[in-house]
């Protein structure tokens, strides 16, 4: 990874005198150690007209791969985590990794110090940064909002993925130019400017940043992050890479393996939970959300359900509601993702929780495409906004494993409703509101699907709808209250499997 | 208890009996003596039975008190005897008590402790005149103090039990009155009714007939017997449930009875028998579940038959409720038995065979929710029942239900053993309308048990037949769970995953870090004296379910029963490409139809459904391009890396050239940083390698590279030359370009010309930019000197591919002497127990195993993929 700092001078104000302000001398190559690897200072031009400092880093893969893995525990020896550990651009990229180098090297021209030229360090100089290969998530539009606040020109070119492959399209790497006229800013906060914002345009997952350095951070953002327009955005990618960084190291190795096998993302199979809501989003549902919620509530009320499974319970939001009622006094989220039920956890903070509490409420991981002992006997069941998560071909296991073996007395099933979509502004015709919808029914097919249910396994059902009610496209969620017809003898005492002693009539029965 | 030759023709053989009598005593059974102080009990049965048989209560007070006659040590004494005898009863051995056993209380216990071990218990009363075991005792120092009113309660108890004795629960009851009776009586060993171990067959058995008298005659014409008796003197053994909702239950019973009373046929009461002869008996019973229909038919018989009904009743009264045959290797009942109910003679026992166990619940149709007895069995004893309907009899655990619903519109089903073929006949018609269907859409549902989250949930152990257990820990099972569950294919058409491969040792020759010599070596270390290398195509695995057709694919595999929105065409699937995670490969079904029919025409024209005796073929293969699937993978990684130092390093080395020209010494740095820029740009050549754009099918190809299974076969046994003629003839037979051969070259492992061309085909072939080669042992499935499996593959990547892997700086010696300290012991460990579980599923699949007990071995390799293990292996 490479960077280069210019400025221009006149003989009375020596453009070398850059030499002075990064206490690094012209006239030499220096190398400094950092902790990924060597970094280089030296000066490809060095004039009074024009002077440029060069900083080269040699990433070190090796101890990259090592500094991550002091975080999990290997087994035998064996590295852990993904390929992507070993394999990436971290070399070439002025990614994160070139903060920390640039605050080694450059210290105390990143504080403003400078011992030969102390009046020098305090005054503005023309000054021209280039990055050629900068990882910018957000592409050149954002490089130009982050940038330009500050006074900066920017010039950000897209670097191509593969030019022998042009419809791979634009890598997310931009060839950075910052120009800035003399008399805007010092080269102490030209600096500052770099180190803070080249990670935040960066916004790489996989690295672990230890603490201190996230203050060091903190403080190079001081006299100007304050009164940055995309000041929030800055905070929010740092914190918020803060918080995945910990997290990641502890919660996503399996995952990230098995999508390692399939040559795959993890961000292709580790979905069930939105990137922009962490735990510590701000809880805002959406008015949809809310109202879906409310017709959920209402339902259950209706039902006079106390045993409740929120089956498919994501993040936990509708948990959340049902604990707020007293009147429901077991409460079962059940989800597939054990990311969705960890930040479940942390929503409902089940930990800091009163015990009397904590007992109504359990999480655990299940499937619905496997019958579940467990899920037995509830007197209602919610799948909110599930169905349509599931590959058609495969929804006939949910519904044995709902409606055949869970079997609650009420099952309250929410989907979207498809032709309301024309209805939504920002959905593009034909495409569906969410990533992982494998389907979205119109009102016609899910009635359909939904009385075959009830043919199948002896329940009725009856439909509400959710949010306005349009009266050509119908409402932009459609539920369905399942209620069993047949009632069962079931008791919950006998379960032992010793039935020698039974009565004939339950004789009889197994006689069937 | 060998050389007891006695016939068991006899019923309960009870009450008195005369002196010089026979008295039949079960092999298995407590027998309790009773009889006064004195009456000779421990005469009699030291000569009547071993040594070891007999518990003596006397002999427990000295174990337990240091003096037999120390009454005040009784309590204690009996604990110990009851514990002994526990304990050789659970073993199943005969033991004999010998106490007075002359209170009621007494007896007690030891009726519940023989029901607790399901055996029966037998009394044998010695009634001896007072004055003879007051003499006895006299003649005894330990006992000449013993007062005379001991004895005459004694006596007195005893009187007043006689009655009783059988309601109490003994089971027989021989009373011996006076000296003379005692001292002529002859103990004969009998076997329990239900030890037919030294009938050996062969025998049919047949499943649950319910009155379909039709279909039972065509059944036993299909197996060879002519009215009622086989020419090769093979016999028939009935499940039971003869009776009930059929339109002929008196022509089953007829044809039944007439072949037991011929010798020809044995036959276990089923619970409809149980209660039609309550019924015939007189007492109450309510006429569902098709009695009324059995009932109606028995009396239009009676004109015809008067004696009919009474000889049904005498039938059904003489069936014992199970029978251990073929040497103990089989036995039949009609609901199923665990293990520790086989050969046992309890009310319990009875019950269990006849109902099964339930778990208390009821399901969606009012019905008793069983108990899946066979998920837990681990007995050596096959176990062939009936019962419950099944929509395929299939093997579990050493279990079949034979119960295939002929009334229900199914099938009658007879098992063939020791053959263990399955012979079935249609039902004529639906004769009686289930009330609950014999089969749900769900995954699992065609074989009668739908996927169950505890057949892969939490850390679980897979018995393997190759390599033990194999244990799965929690968190892989949940991280399978979670790709399982979202993005895998459906379960039934997910036979298989394939087992993740090792490299070959590290290599210390210069400048590669994999070498096939090392590979060679580890064969030859190994005993195999003859690998195949197949090229490797750098594509994705792919494994590919193709069907003749979408009625194939329903019902083999149990998919596309019903339609609704959304799934695929109106036929249904004909199976599935998947990638080694189980995703689908394609997003879009009617693609993946595309390619299973090219398949399916290759294999048409190459004539393999016939020559393979198949209706559809399981293939491991390699998909290609590698960017078709990985393309994310590729923009995020791969070409991330190529695009960064393709934009750095001119800048950067103009930088550098500039400072070398102002005479600064970095040198050096310019010449490291050229070699950077030169591996980078290696680097980005060799993944452009495996990219290619592709349009609809056009561009992709599929190498097929093993045939893992077909119907009721696994191929994981076929030697890899045999595989590979196979594929080629397919390939051949494909007119569409979609298949690709797989280059190979045999080499011998011990002959150094043979291995140095390998080595020079390797060289050859990753010196053009190849992904490298696998080398497998010719003979496939291969175990080392010491019975353990030898890895089925082992990889050797070229040197530029490994770029891809391990960077592109890889190459540099510092680099790779770094990398040579790589450790692959847990690579190979789990390379073995993924190749294990996934023969595992390809037998349990051949062995028509229900689903879930093939998924449990798929989910496990799926599992096992998110070990920890160095990724870069």
């Amino acid at each position: 990874m490479f960077l280069t700092i210019s400025t221009t001078g006149t003989p009375e104000r020596p453009a070398t005198d850059l030499g002075f302000l990064l206490h690094k001398h012209p006239g030499k190559a220096q190398a400094f150690s950092t902790s990924y690897g060597q970094a280089h200072v030296f000066y490809p031009e060095a004039t009074a007209e024009r002077c440029t400092a060069a900083l080269l880093l040699e990433v070190d893969p090796v101890a990259l791969a090592r500094r991550v893995r002091g975080a999990t525990k290997g087994r035998g020896g064996a590295a852990d985590a993904a390929l992507a550990q070993y394999v990436n651009d971290r070399p070439y990229a002025a990614s994160s990794l070139f903060a920390v180098a640039l605050s080694t090297v450059f210290s105390s021209a990143l504080r403003g110090v400078c011992k030969s030229l102390p009046e020098r360090a305090a005054e503005p100089l023309p000054l021209r940064a280039e990055v050629p290969a900068l990882p910018a998530r957000g592409g050149a539009r954002l490089v130009r909002a982050l940038f330009e606040p500050l006074g900066w020109t920017v010039s950000a070119d897209p670097v191509p993925l593969d030019e022998r492959f042009p419809e791979w399209g634009d890598s997310r790497y931009v060839r950075l130019v910052l120009d800035v006229p003399d008399g805007r800013l010092t080269l102490s906060e030209a600096l500052r400017h770099l180190y803070v914002l080249l990670p935040v345009l960066d916004d790489a997952k996989h690295y672990w940043v230890s603490a201190d350095e996230v203050d060091k951070l903190l403080r190079a953002g001081e006299g100007w992050l304050a009164g940055h327009p995309e000041q929030k955005l800055i905070t929010n990618r740092y914190l918020a890479r803060r918080w995945s960084l910990t997290r990641e190291a502890m919660e996503r190795l399996e995952l990230a393996r098995l999508a390692d096998a399939d040559d795959t993302d993890v961000e292709e199979i580790d979905n069930a939970v939105a990137e922009d809501e962490g735990p510590d989003a701000e809880d805002k549902p959406a008015p949809l959300a809310e109202q879906r919620r409310d017709a959920i509530l209402a339902a259950l009320g209706a039902a006079g359900a106390a045993r409740v499974l929120d089956l498919g319970c994501g993040q936990g939001q509708l948990l959340q509601a049902l604990l707020k009622d007293a009147r429901y006094t077991e409460i079962v989220g059940v989800d597939v993702s054990m990311r969705a039920l960890t930040v479940a956890s942390r929503r409902l903070k089940l930990d800091r929780m009163g015990q009397r509490q904590a007992e109504r409420v359990t999480l655990r991981q299940g499937s619905l495409a496997y019958t579940d002992k467990r899920l037995k006997g509830y007197d209602a069941a919610v799948l909110c906004e599930v169905v349509e998560h599931v590959d058609p071909e495969r929804l006939s296991a949910l519904e044995y494993a709902v409606f055949g073996s869970a079997r609650p007395r009420t099952v309250l099933v929410t989907t979207p409703n498809v032709e309301y979509n024309v209805r939504w502004e920002s959905l593009p015709a034909g495409h569906v509101r969410h990533g992982d919808h494998r389907f979205e029914w119109t009102r016609a097919e899910f009635r359909a699907w939904a009385e075959r249910v009830t043919h199948q396994h002896g329940y009725t059902v009856e439909f509400v709808p959710v949010g306005p009610d349009d009266p050509e496209v119908g409402p932009p969620t459609q539920m369905a209250v399942f209620t069993q017809t047949q009632t069962q003898t079931q008791t919950p005492n006998d379960r032992t499997g010793q039935n020698t002693q039974n009565t004939q009539s339950t004789k009889e029965a197994k006689a069937a | 208890m060998t050389d007891n030759t006695t016939d068991n023709t006899t019923g309960t053989s009870t009450g008195s009996t005369t002196p010089g009598r026979r008295l039949p005593v079960t092999d298995l059974s407590l027998v309790v003596l009773i009889g006064a102080s004195g009456a000779g009990k421990s005469t009699f049965a030291r000569r009547h039975f071993k040594p070891t048989e007999v518990l003596s209560s006397d002999f427990c007070r000295g174990l337990v008190a240091d003096d037999e006659n120390d009454q005040g040590a009784s309590g204690d004494a009996f604990d110990v005897l009851h514990y002994i005898a526990g304990k050789r009863l659970a073993a199943g051995r005969r033991t004999v008590v010998d106490a007075t056993s002359v209170q009621s209380d007494s007896r007690k216990q030891l009726i519940e402790l023989a029901r607790r071990h399901d055996v029966l218990p037998i009394a044998i009363v010695l009634d001896v005149p007072e004055d003879v075991c007051a003499e006895r005792n006299a003649a005894r120092a330990d006992r000449a103090g013993m007062p005379r009113r001991v004895i005459q309660r004694h006596q007195r108890e005893l009187r007043r039990s006689l009655r009783h004795l059988e309601r109490e629960g003994f089971r027989k009851v021989h009373v011996l009155r006076g000296v003379a009776e005692v001292e002529g009586a002859e103990v004969v060993t009998e076997r329990r009714f239900n030890d037919l171990t030294h009938l050996t067959g062969p025998f049919d058995i047949i499943g649950d007939i319910h009155g379909c008298a039709s279909e039972l005659e065509t059944l036993l014409d299909r197996l060879g017997y002519v009215d009622g008796a086989h020419p090769e003197g093979r016999t028939a053994v009935f499940v039971g449930d003869l009776v009930d909702r059929g339109p002929d239950s008196p022509g089953v019973l007829r044809r039944v009875m007439g072949m037991v009373a011929d010798g020809t046929a044995l036959c276990v009461p089923g619970n409809h028998e149980n209660k039609l002869g309550r019924y015939l008996k007189g007492r109450g019973v309510q006429h569902t579940h098709g009695l009324a229909e059995t009932i109606a038919q028995l009396e239009a018989e009676d004109a015809r038959d008067p004696d009919f009904r009474a000889r049904v009743r005498e039938f059904v009264d003489g069936l014992v409720s199970h029978y251990v045959l073929d040497g103990g290797k089989l036995v039949v009942c009609h609901a199923g038995l665990p293990e520790k109910y086989h050969g046992r003679t309890s009310g319990r026992v009875r019950s269990h065979a006849l109902y099964g166990d339930t778990t208390g619940e009821t399901d969606e149709f009012g019905l008793p929710v069983r108990y899946p007895w066979a998920e837990d069995y681990r007995g050596k004893a096959a176990v062939v029942y009936g019962h419950t309907p099944v929509p395929t009899a299939t093997w579990l655990n050493n279990t079949i239900c034979l119960d295939t619903g002929a009334v229900f519109g199914g099938r009658l089903t007879a098992l063939r053993w020791p053959e263990r073929e399955l012979v079935d006949v249609p039902a004529e018609r639906v004769w009686y309308e289930p009330t609950r269907p014999l089969r749900t859409d769900a995954p699992g549902g065609h074989d009668g048990r739908p996927l169950d989250l505890g057949d892969v949930h939490g850390r679980r152990a897979v018995e393997t037949r190759y390599a033990g257990r194999v244990t799965v820990r929690e968190e892989n099972a949940a991280a399978a769970l979670e790709v399982m569950s979202r993005f895998a294919a459906d379960p039934r058409l997910l036979p298989y995953l394939p087992p993740t491969m090792a490299p070959s040792a590290t290599s210390r020759r210069e400048g590669y870090l994999e070498h096939p010599e090392d590979a060679f070596a580890q064969y030859a270390a190994d005993g195999v004296a003859r690998v195949v290398c197949e090229e490797k195509h750098m594509g994705s695995r792919a494994v590919v379910l193709v069907c003749r057709d979408a009625d194939v694919a329903r019902e083999r595999f149990g998919v596309g029963g019903t339609s609704h929105a959304g799934s695929g065409g109106a036929g249904g699937p004909t199976g599935a490409l998947v990638t080694r995670t189980g995703r689908p490969f394609l997003g879009d079904p009617d693609r993946t139809e595309q390619v299973l029919g090219r398949v399916r025409d290759a294999a048409d024209a190459a004539g393999l459904w016939a020559e393979l005796d198949t209706d559809w073929l399981l293939l491991d293969a390699e998909l290609m391009p590698w960017s078709l699937k990985a393309s994310g993978l590729l923009r995020s990684q791969y070409a991330a890396v190529g695009a960064a130092s393709g934009a750095v390093f001119p800048g950067a080395l103009d930088a550098l050239e500039a400072a070398v020209a102002r005479g600064v010494d970095v040198r050096d740095l310019l010449g490291k940083q050229r070699e950077r820029a030169a591996d980078a740009a290696a680097f980005t050549d060799a993944y452009r390698r495996y990219c290619w754009p592709t349009d609809g099918l056009d561009g992709v190809r599929l190498a097929p590279f093993q045939i893992l299974a077909v119907q009721g076969r696994s191929l994981a046994g076929m030697p890899h030359d045999r595989q590979l003629a196979l594929i080629d003839r397919m390939v051949e037979h494909d007119g569409t370009g979609l298949l690709r051969t797989t280059r190979r070259l045999y080499v011998e492992t011990g002959d150094a010309d043979s291995v140095r061309a390998g080595v020079d085909w390797w060289l050859e072939m990753t010196g053009r930019g190849g992904e490298g080669m696998v080398v497998k042992p010719v003979g496939a499935l291969v175990r080392d000197g010491r019975g353990r499996l030898v890895q089925p593959g082992i990889k050797c990547r070229g040197r530029e591919y490994l770029r891809i892997v391990y960077g592109p700086e890889y190459t540099r010696p510092e680099n790779l002497e770094k990398l040579r300290g790589r450790t692959l012991g847990h690579k190979r460990s789990l390379a073995i127990r993924e190749y294990a579980l996934g023969l595992e599923a390809l037998d349990r699949l051949a062995e028509g195993e229900p689903l879930w007990r093939v998924h449990e071995a798929v989910f496990a390799v799926l599992a096992l993929e998110s070990e920890p293990v160095d990724p870069r292996l």
